[in-house]
């Protein structure tokens, strides 16, 4: 493998690491407040990359798709917390597990009835439909980059918010101990809404971008949900900081595990898990 | 008493983040005797009592049981080495009766699950055992019913039964009388003076006639530190407890 | 000691069983021509239900939920249809052994690893063990891939020259499974009820305590790991004989979901429950198939509906019937701090000893 080669996947298992850490956080961050284990946040994703091909076809702008589809997520999120994990907070995970399982069987059975079982993509938007020549035979997609940086911006403002504001301070307690967030004088209820309503505009949006990355096909939910779930194991469940050094270590062993060994790939992502399980039950970060 | 003390800390510091929770603290259990910690809320009793009992490990210093630390051991690995705890919030097992949760804390102790598998005589030992230690709590006439639907005060008895039960050459009980009636508090009272002859224990305990009446030497903490130990004649005349924890306590009192 | 339950329960569970195991008697005067095809559904019914008991032992009675637990079901499909010879039957005798072997290791390894994880991480973790091996097993070369591996010919049950039980012919195929239920069914309540139960209720209600009275709480629940893997391994190899492959899709996570379903539709920590959750679980499918292709949101509507509305399972209706319920216990059951999933039934009467 030569330097320049090795450099592409570098940036590929740094961009899917990026895109994992914005769904990762979003599940870590409806754990570690809530206390609510999410399984349909894959679907949400789902969603999101379903929304924007829809929108794209209808539409002809994938920016305009993007901005229409966001808050289209989102209100799905709120009706969603609002009908169902309402009634959940307070009772024990195998109920969370159960109740959002059925969530997942209803939303991918909807997806086909609304958009139907076909495998779908997504042109790649001006004006980063370019490929940067990086040596005489190798070539980098600009939009890949864009959606790195975009990534690394979302990831900078969620250090700040956690890092600066009063609503950060609040994050952090509540991943440590969630009843001090109660004793903290806070309406709990505002907060969780909108914890939750960031984390599925984070996994939607993920969705969004990725469409024109991926293929845009039914489940393609379930499997980020559970890649997703090794990250926030790794890194550490309630930590924002564990899930972003989790995605990019998961997004980089993906990636290279597929060029360099590619009899195992798919298992390499939950061999770290088990060797992080055997030094640190807990998580990387926790 | 002359005897060698069973257990022994030496600077135990126990900090949370900043805040220095236990600061400290030199203090020694002689065999036989009750040693009463007291002290006002926060001044660290319950940490004092989880550093002892290994449930959470100091930032400084070290617990001697019997001259051997009990740092780096598991909670069970300690409860076996003799070490038994109630906790402050009732802790039994409300679907097993009153029985069941003694052979539970006995079985333990006498080889264990399998052991009381394999071998009838061991099951016996273990209900007899069980028994016993209800006797010793005036629960017998409860034994078969349903820990759930006892009275606070008798889950609380229980909570000692199954203590006992475990065989402990130390018992480490967290205020054992809390939200208890005048009547149970008594009745608790006169229990832990029965063991007084068979057991050593450490006693976290905030109602005052009980724990003058009980304790041998008493502990008195304040803000994560030991103000003041002695034999319990000493502390009943010490200035220094009067004003700073028994003034406060009055204060409290009369407020 | 534990997990007395009222008199009905065990006429309800015989009446069952009495209906179910004379199916090839009055089947065919009921279906006709279908009968066939319900001997085939009652007999996948039967082996769910032996791998949805498995599943409340950790579930319902330890309180480890797993949602990987498909990973044994598969196991034993893939250990069967592996092991067997290409172009002859194996023998029962060594194959059942085998099957077991293979899970209790793999699920002393996994419950190494998974067993010190609490609450949601044993959920992800288990989850993620499961697919691991569902992506080792769909991308081997010798398991199949995607297609997963047909089985040629059942294992046999003979006495020396002699067919003890002819496993291909789907009557006796069924009793046999039926067979396994049962027995699988009394060591369970044997289990639950015995002093290794009682620890295991004891870490279901509070495992601090436990490790404060002196039990390595961790041990036990891995002792009822590999138990449960076992059982669930035993359900798979029934099923991979019945279908006549194993296949990928019995590992997938899917199957671990399915499995947690048949538990709350059944009513967990019963043992029995979870029996009436499989057949209440495949006959709601098999009708829901029959209505509409989307029948997935049928399902999962059902299952949200049973968490919110019957969260005990119809086993909680059996033994604690809505409508004998005091107002008392109707207020208790809806405390916001009932954290952990309220256990079936409370045995009301208990065993007096003189």
């Amino acid at each position: 493998m030569d330097l320049a080669f090795f450099g592409v996947q570098l940036l590929n298992g740094l961009q899917y690491g990026l895109l994992l850490f914005l769904i990762a956080s979003g599940l870590t961050l409806i754990f570690g407040i809530m206390g609510i284990i999410n399984l349909a946040h894959g679907a949400m994703y789902m969603i999101g990359a379903y929304l924007v091909w829809d929108l794209t076809m209808r539409l002809g702008n994938f920016w305009l798709a993007i901005v229409i589809a966001i808050p289209i997520a989102v209100a799905l999120g709120l009706v969603i917390e609002r009908l169902f994990l309402d009634t959940l907070y307070k009772r024990d995970h195998l109920y969370q597990v159960l109740l959002t399982f059925g969530l997942i069987l209803v939303i991918n059975e909807a997806q086909r009835i609304i958009w139907g079982g076909d495998v779908h993509s997504v042109a790649i938007p001006a004006p980063f439909d370019a490929s940067l020549q990086l040596t005489d035979n190798l070539q980098y997609s600009v939009y890949r980059l864009f959606v790195m940086g975009v990534c690394l911006a979302l990831a900078g403002v969620i250090y700040w918010v956690i890092r600066h504001t009063r609503l950060g301070i609040i994050i952090r307690a509540g991943a440590v101990n969630r009843d001090m967030v109660e004793g903290l004088g806070i309406n709990v209820r505002t907060l969780f809404t909108l914890i939750f309503s960031v984390g599925v505009a984070l996994t939607a949006f993920a969705g969004m971008i990725a469409a024109p990355l991926t293929s845009i096909t039914p489940g393609m939910g379930d499997s980020i949900l559970i890649t997703c779930f090794v990250v926030v194991v790794i890194g550490g469940i309630g930590s924002i900081k564990g899930a972003f050094w989790g995605a990019i270590l998961i997004g980089m062993a993906e990636t290279f595990g597929s060029v360099l060994i590619p009899s195992i790939a798919s298992m390499v992502i939950y061999l770290i898990m088990a060797a992080v399980l055997l030094v640190k039950p807990r998580g990387l970060f926790a | 008493m002359s005897q060698e003390p069973i257990l022994v800390t030496q600077g135990l510091t126990r900090r949370f983040g900043g805040l220095v929770a236990v600061s400290d603290v030199g203090f020694d259990v002689l065999p036989g005797e009750i040693h009463a910690i007291l002290g006002p809320n926060g001044a660290g009793k319950s940490t004092l009592i989880n550093l002892l009992s290994g449930e959470i490990p100091p930032s400084e210093g070290e617990v001697l049981f019997h001259g051997k630390p009990i740092q780096g051991k598991s909670v069970r690995q300690i409860a076996r080495m003799g070490i038994g705890r109630s906790h402050q919030k009732t802790n039994i097992f409300p679907r097993l009766n009153c029985l069941q949760n003694c052979e539970l804390a006995a079985r333990i102790h006498m080889g264990g699950v399998f052991g009381s598998w394999r071998s009838r005589q061991r099951a016996r030992q273990v209900g007899e055992r069980a028994l016993e230690v209800l006797e010793t709590c005036h629960l017998v006439h409860r034994a078969y019913t349903p820990a759930a639907d006892m009275s606070y005060g008798e889950q609380r008895q229980l909570q000692i039964a199954m203590v006992l039960a475990t065989a402990p050459t130390l018992m480490l009980l967290d205020e054992p009388m809390a939200g208890m009636g005048r009547e149970e508090t008594v009745q608790v009272t006169e229990l832990l003076e029965s063991l007084t002859d068979r057991y050593t224990l450490v006693l976290i305990e905030h109602d005052m006639d009980s724990v003058f009446r009980l304790a041998d030497r008493i502990t008195v903490m304040v803000d994560g530190c030991v103000l003041e130990s002695g034999p319990t004649e000493q502390i009943r005349a010490s200035e220094k407890v009067r004003d700073v924890y028994l003034g406060r306590h009055h204060e409290e009192a009369t407020a | 000691m534990l997990h007395r339950y009222p008199k009905r329960v065990a006429i309800i569970m015989l009446v069952l069983l009495a209906t179910v195991a004379t199916f090839p008697l009055w089947g065919p005067a009921v279906f006709g021509s279908q009968s066939d095809f319900m001997l085939e559904k009652l007999t996948l019914m039967v082996i769910l239900a032996l791998f949805a008991m498995s599943l409340d032992l950790l579930v319902g009675i330890v309180g480890l939920v797993s949602l990987g637990h498909a990973l044994f079901f598969g196991l034993g499909a893939y250990t069967l249809a592996l092991a067997s010879p290409e172009f002859d039957a194996a023998s029962m005798w060594w194959m059942l052994p085998l099957v077991m072997l293979v899970a209790a290791v793999a699920a002393l390894v996994v419950g190494l690893l998974v067993i010190r994880t609490k609450g949601i991480f044993f959920i992800m973790t288990t989850l993620a063990f499961g697919q691991m091996l569902y992506y080792l097993i769909s991308t081997a070369p010798f398991a199949g891939g995607t297609d997963g591996v047909f089985i040629m010919f059942r294992p046999t049950l003979t006495a020396g020259e002699t067919m003890l039980l002819d496993l291909d012919n789907p009557q006796s195929f069924f009793y046999f499974c039926l067979a396994m239920l049962v027995v699988g069914f009394l060591f369970l309540r044997w289990l639950t009820r015995s002093y290794f139960g009682q620890v295991l209720d004891g870490i279901h209600d509070n495992e601090h305590r436990m490790q404060a009275l002196g039990y390595a709480t961790n041990g036990y629940k891995l002792v009822a790991f590999v138990i449960a893997g076992v059982l669930a391994a035993i359900a798979g190899m029934l099923a991979a004989m019945q279908y006549g492959f194993a296949n990928p899709a019995q590992l997938g996570w899917h199957t671990s979901g399915e499995v947690l379903m048949m538990l709350i539709l059944g009513g967990m920590g019963t043992i029995f429950g979870p029996i009436l959750g499989a057949f209440a679980y495949e006959i709601l499918l098999y009708t829901y198939e029959h209505l509409t292709v989307h029948w997935p949101i049928l399902m999962g509507l059902t299952i949200i509906a049973a968490v919110l509305v019957l969260p005990r399972g119809i086993a909680g209706v059996i033994t604690d019937p809505p409508w004998r319920r005091k107002a008392t216990s109707a207020e208790e059951e809806e405390t916001p701090d009932d954290r952990r999933p309220r256990r079936g039934p409370l045995p009301r009467a208990r065993r007096v000893k003189p």
